[in-house]
């Protein structure tokens, strides 16, 4: 199959900026891939195509980056698929490539989300008037699921916080730069419990862009995007991101998120085993957990003991969220599995700094929600 | 016209007197859903019976809302969760506060609940559980 290589990658910071729009950001995650693939604009627009994950940025918002930048002609597509619209843009734009349709194509993604709780249009009035549009309690039932039927408690949930915030203390593009302890994660607003306000990510601001391109047949250096798989959900999850009003048992049922894991790892070639280093979608500390079993990356029921032993903290065996993950960095959803994709690419090029995470040769990205919609990207090098 | 002083949150998904969950039952694959539909949402199949589901079930998972979500009448704090039907049904669902005594496997009752004024006024009411 012809493989993917990964030449560029830029980032906007996640946090909040009230002096900038969207379409700003976009163009300085966009700019800053486009350098680092050495595409000047001399050379324009550089690609064949653009794909652009976001979900609250309105009609045409890629165009309006693009626009900005001189860089349109090309068919430029925005894509929404929830929290993992950076990732579904991925996927389609290597599958693009892989068939043959384009040597290069530029995917991005930005976002500009009002603070709180996120409001969105999934939602009918009426379950909003009912109250029944209440995300934060959606993830604070699934915390108290996953607690209860793998034996983790709240101080568990507590350590995952503080390790992310200990990884994103050495993010400049993290919107928390500061680590934290048990203690003030605990000592946070109770928001719906067991979920205290430090266990939940940021709705905020940012950006992400990714340049791609048909590998050449000898080996270049480059990043290899070695599979880039969106699945949605099958029925029947009373708690699953689809957020239905109603489910039935789903021991059985097998979650999106594990759908993508399997499809990539056969795409890609490995399993679970040979991944080196981890994004793991961290909208709040059980979906962490939850997610490293739903990959594979931890039995069921092993969550305790991979935190009491640093398995998944910087400096452990597979390190997980050495960007900090969502509660360091916030959760621009359009560009989360961008961002999740640019530092896992300096992660495999041992450009990560003081976050690097030493030897990564084979790294994983993971975003999941609306819809439902879960993707996972598998890189090497 | 008399005035409207009074509204269900929606139409078609419960009865108020008594109150009653309006669910379909698959004849194919066997399994109730909620809110009612033509198709079943677990197979597919275009064989559905309208069924009024159980007012009651067990407590299968619970919290508390303490900030007010997005567009939601009334106020908080108020209990958020999901009650097991004997149909095998899990059902998101408002519940009746005080939250101190809430169980695993409670068994729980349907009930009516008045969420509060909407912006003219009328007020709307929904359905939740309560031991």
């Amino acid at each position: 199959m012809t493989a993917v290589e990964i030449t560029g990658v830029g980032m906007h910071p996640f946090g909040r900026f009230p002096d900038r729009t969207v379409t700003d950001m976009g163009v300085a995650a966009v700019r800053a891939a486009l350098a680092d693939a050495g595409i000047d604009h001399t050379d324009r627009p550089g690609f064949q195509a653009a794909f652009c994950g976001t979900a609250y940025s309105g009609v045409a918002a890629g165009h309006k980056v693009l626009g900005a930048l001189a860089r349109t002609r090309t068919p430029i597509v925005d894509v929404e698929a929830g929290c993992a619209s950076g990732g579904a843009a991925l996927g389609l734009a290597a599958g693009a490539i892989r068939a043959g349709q384009y040597d290069t194509v530029l995917v991005f993604g930005m976002e500009k989300m009002p603070k709180g709780i996120i409001r969105s249009s999934f939602f009918e009035p009426w379950r909003e008037e009912a109250g029944l549009a209440a995300t934060p309690a959606y993830f604070a039932l699934r915390a108290q699921r996953l607690m209860r039927e793998r034996g983790i408690t709240k101080d568990d949930l507590a350590r995952v916080v503080v390790k992310n915030r200990a990884h994103g203390a050495h993010n400049p593009d993290a919107m928390y730069q500061s680590p934290t302890t048990a203690e003030t994660v605990l000592g946070s607003r109770l928001v719906c419990e067991p979920l205290h306000l430090h266990m939940l990510c940021a709705p905020n601001e940012g950006a992400a862009a990714v340049v791609l391109r048909r590998a050449a047949a000898d080996a270049t250096g480059f990043v290899r995007l070695d599979a880039a798989v969106l699945r949605s959900h099958l029925p029947g999850s009373v708690l699953g991101e689809a957020t239905p009003l109603a489910g039935i048992d789903d021991t059985d049922i097998t979650p999106p998120s594990t759908l993508a894991a399997d499809a990539a790892y056969a795409e890609a070639g490995i399993g679970p085993d040979d991944v080196d280093v981890a994004e793991v979608q961290d909208t709040d500390a059980a979906r962490e957990l939850l997610g490293w079993e739903e990959l594979g990356l931890c039995a069921p029921g092993d969550q305790a003991r991979v935190l009491t032993d640093g398995d998944a903290t910087m400096g452990g065996r597979r390190p997980v969220n050495p960007s900090g993950g969502l509660l360091s960095k916030g959760h621009p959803i359009g560009a989360t599995g961008l961002a999740q994709c640019a530092e896992l690419t300096w992660q495999l090029r041992g450009e990560a700094g003081p976050r690097q995470v030493e030897g990564a040769h084979v790294a994983l990205a993971h975003t999941v929600g609306r819809g439902a919609n879960a993707s996972v990207t598998i890189l090497s090098r | 016209m008399p005035e409207v002083t009074r509204r269900t949150v929606t139409d078609g998904l419960f009865t108020e007197d008594p109150p009653r969950l309006l669910g379909g039952r698959c004849r194919e694959c066997a399994h109730h859903h909620f809110p009612r539909l033509d198709d079943c949402p677990y197979c597919g199949a275009a064989a559905i019976d309208a069924v009024e589901l159980s007012d009651h079930g067990t407590l299968w998972g619970w919290t508390t809302v303490t900030a007010l979500p997005p567009g939601a009448l009334g106020s908080v704090p108020y209990g958020f969760g999901v009650v097991e039907l004997p149909e095998g049904l899990r059902v998101i669902t408002r519940l009746a506060l005080p939250d101190d005594s809430w169980s695993f496997g409670q068994p729980m009752r349907l009930g009516i609940t008045e969420l509060g004024p909407d912006a003219d006024g009328v007020v709307v009411t929904t359905w939740e559980f309560a031991p």
